[in-house]
């Protein structure tokens, strides 16, 4: 599945090719002709970490609200599976998933009934396999935010004669928002680089499901030292940034 | 009218004994205190009746709405048993104003109606200089009233309060009494307060329910149960100290006296209906005892005591015996006797209340 790699790149030097209007300084010191680089597997990253950040919040958020909250069946095995995701290795979580999203498999095939193609090996699957990185991490932080929101506010609420989704919208989630927006942009930087599950459901497709992480991989296979240098460099801008803005967020007042 | 029996236990625990909650009360018009010391149960029944927390057991009706009956599995949620519920820390949602605050309370009225009852609750509890600001940019005290007059914007049938004073200073105190007599007499909503406090209780309630280790043991009004405690358990949780456990010598209906007998004196109480030698404990309650500092001989009547300590209180002094007798002299009195330790103290058939439970017992 890999690699074309050299076709869609150039290596400064004396390649003749049309020139595009990249910073010519970064040429000129790391001799990588930016404006030659492709620059799809950065966008598929982004996409797929915001797509995943996205439904992440979503799945975290309730089941994080019902785990600070509720006392019902099933608990403990929730919480084991939204756990689950961190201590097991990433290829074996990938595997999993490979079998029980492939085509053959009745989710595979729920699926694709659904949206008339196969899940796995497109840059959907790398989404899901984003969430499965970022889930288990919102949903930690936002249950410590959520049981750290004083349950007499909530309690004042409910006797103000609020339904629980209004105490949820008005008042927790108000409250617990600063701890959950720093959660949001740390699983988007983690959904930035999962490697291992994303190699395993959506593969190393160039130009449809290659992403940072796998095409870094692909650069250093194929002893493309500069690319393999320029997409790490931009992710370790991304992951810098991050922190950056976590630290900012977090010295703020505290709702 | 609320009516609720309660039962609910909890079993031992690291750092919490077993606990068991099992009350009965009615509460009607007026102010009612549930007084008692900490961890007597006090604030779970609040949180029963206002349906934060769930009994094991019991009935909970408001007004002939039925909030909780375990038998029938009713159980309706906090949201609609309008109970108003102020909490000890004031619980203004601190990321919304103080008008923010009233409104979310009044979610669902049609919007003139919201509007209406908002301006009402600013203007009655003068919350219009801050209305605008945040919680934390607010004083103590007007936090308290924003927080009362958010309870008042859904019409309550029952007001609950969890030790509505605690932290504030005694103008602060004096200040929230107020408001609180304010809401008694404008809205006419049946109030329940909690306080381990006994002058909180004689200035705020009619009635009072006096708890003990997840029981009520006597109600009546804060006078009454001052005056007559039902037992020397009451009377302990009343600060009365002077508590003796003696036998009754026998009765004199004619002079209206009973003669009392412990292992140390002998005394005279009011006539009860005792037989001579039955157990009788009694309380000797420190304001109608006389003390006056030992000059030489001992009065008639007198009995010579020894002052353990004396506590300063603001208008008067109260002498601690080492008998376990208390007395309370004014100032004057304290400051003439010099810091004397030896003293006499005369005690009046007034002072001795044998407790109705005591009789018999023990």
């Amino acid at each position: 599945m890999r690699s074309r790699s050299t076709a869609w790149f150039s290596c400064g030097g004396a390649d003749a090719r049309i020139q595009p209007p990249a910073p010519r300084i970064i040429r000129a010191v790391t001799g990588l002709d930016l404006g030659a680089v492709d620059w799809f597997p950065l966008w598929l990253s982004l996409r797929v970490a915001a797509i995943a950040t996205v439904l992440s919040l979503a799945i975290g958020l309730a089941s994080a609200y019902a785990l600070a909250h509720g006392r019902f069946r099933g608990r403990d095995l929730l919480e084991s599976l939204l756990t689950l995701p961190i201590v097991l290795p990433p290829t074996v979580l990938g595997y999993y998933l490979l079998v029980l999203l492939g085509r053959s498999s009745p989710l595979g095939e729920i699926y694709e009934s659904v949206f008339g193609g196969p899940l796995v090996f497109t840059w959907q699957a790398a989404v899901v396999a984003a969430c499965f990185h970022a889930v288990p991490l919102l949903v930690r932080a936002a249950r410590a935010a959520f049981e750290s929101v004083d349950a007499n506010l909530e309690n004042a609420a409910r006797s103000l004669g609020a339904s629980e989704w209004r105490v949820f919208r008005r008042v927790s989630l108000p409250l617990a928002r600063r701890s959950i927006a720093a959660a949001a942009v740390f699983a988007f930087a983690r959904s930035l680089g999962d490697f291992g599950v994303t190699i395993m459901i959506a593969g190393n497709i160039p130009g449809r499901t290659q992403t940072m992480s796998v095409a870094i991989y692909d650069a250093v296979q194929s002893g493309d030292a500069l690319l393999a240098n320029a997409l790490a460099a931009v992710m370790l801008a991304l992951a810098l940034s991050v922190l950056w803005f976590i630290k900012t967020a977090g010295t703020e007042r505290a709702y | 009218m609320l009516e609720a029996r309660i039962e609910k236990g909890f079993a031992e625990r690291s750092g919490s004994a077993a606990f068991d909650l099992s009350v009965e009360l009615a509460v009607g018009d007026g102010v009612t205190a549930l007084f008692g010391p900490s961890g007597a149960g006090k604030t779970l029944t609040l949180a029963a009746i206002a349906g934060f927390v769930r009994p094991a057991g019991g009935r909970i009706s408001l007004n002939g709405r039925v909030l909780f009956d375990s038998e029938s599995g009713v159980d309706e949620p906090a949201r609609n048993r309008r109970c108003g519920y102020l909490f000890q820390n004031d619980t203004l949602f601190p990321h919304m104003s103080v008008r923010e605050n009233l409104e979310f309370a009044g979610h669902g009225l049609d919007s003139a109606e919201l509007h209406r009852r908002v301006e009402e609750a600013i203007e009655r509890f003068r919350l219009g200089r801050f209305a605008a600001r945040r919680p934390e940019q607010i004083s103590g005290g007007e936090r308290r009233r924003s927080a009362i007059a958010r309870t008042l914007i859904r019409r309550p049938e029952l007001l609950l309060m969890d030790e509505p004073a605690q932290g504030l200073d005694v103008g602060l105190r004096r200040e929230l009494y107020c408001t609180i007599e304010q809401v008694r007499r404008e809205y006419r909503v049946p109030t329940i307060v909690v306080t381990h406090n006994l002058d909180e209780a004689f200035s705020l309630a009619d009635h009072m329910l006096l708890y003990s280790g997840g029981r009520i043991i006597q109600h009546g009004s804060p006078r009454e149960i001052y005056n007559r405690p039902g037992s020397a358990e009451a009377a302990r949780l009343l600060g009365i100290d002077a508590v003796f456990d003696g036998e009754a010598k026998g009765v004199d209906e004619a002079a209206g006296l009973t003669r009392l007998q412990t292992s140390e004196f002998a005394i005279e109480a009011a006539f009860v209906a005792v037989n001579p030698g039955e157990r009788v404990s009694f309380c000797i309650r420190a304001e109608g005892v006389v003390a006056v500092p030992r000059n030489g001989s001992i009065p008639e009547r007198h009995a010579a005591v020894r002052l353990r300590r004396a506590r300063q209180e603001a208008e008067q002094v109260r002498l601690d015996f080492v008998e376990n007798l208390s007395a309370v002299v004014t100032r004057e009195t304290w400051a003439e006797a010099q810091g004397a330790e030896d003293w006499t103290v005369e005690i009046p058939v007034e002072a001795v209340w044998v407790f109705p439970d005591g009789r018999g017992g023990r």
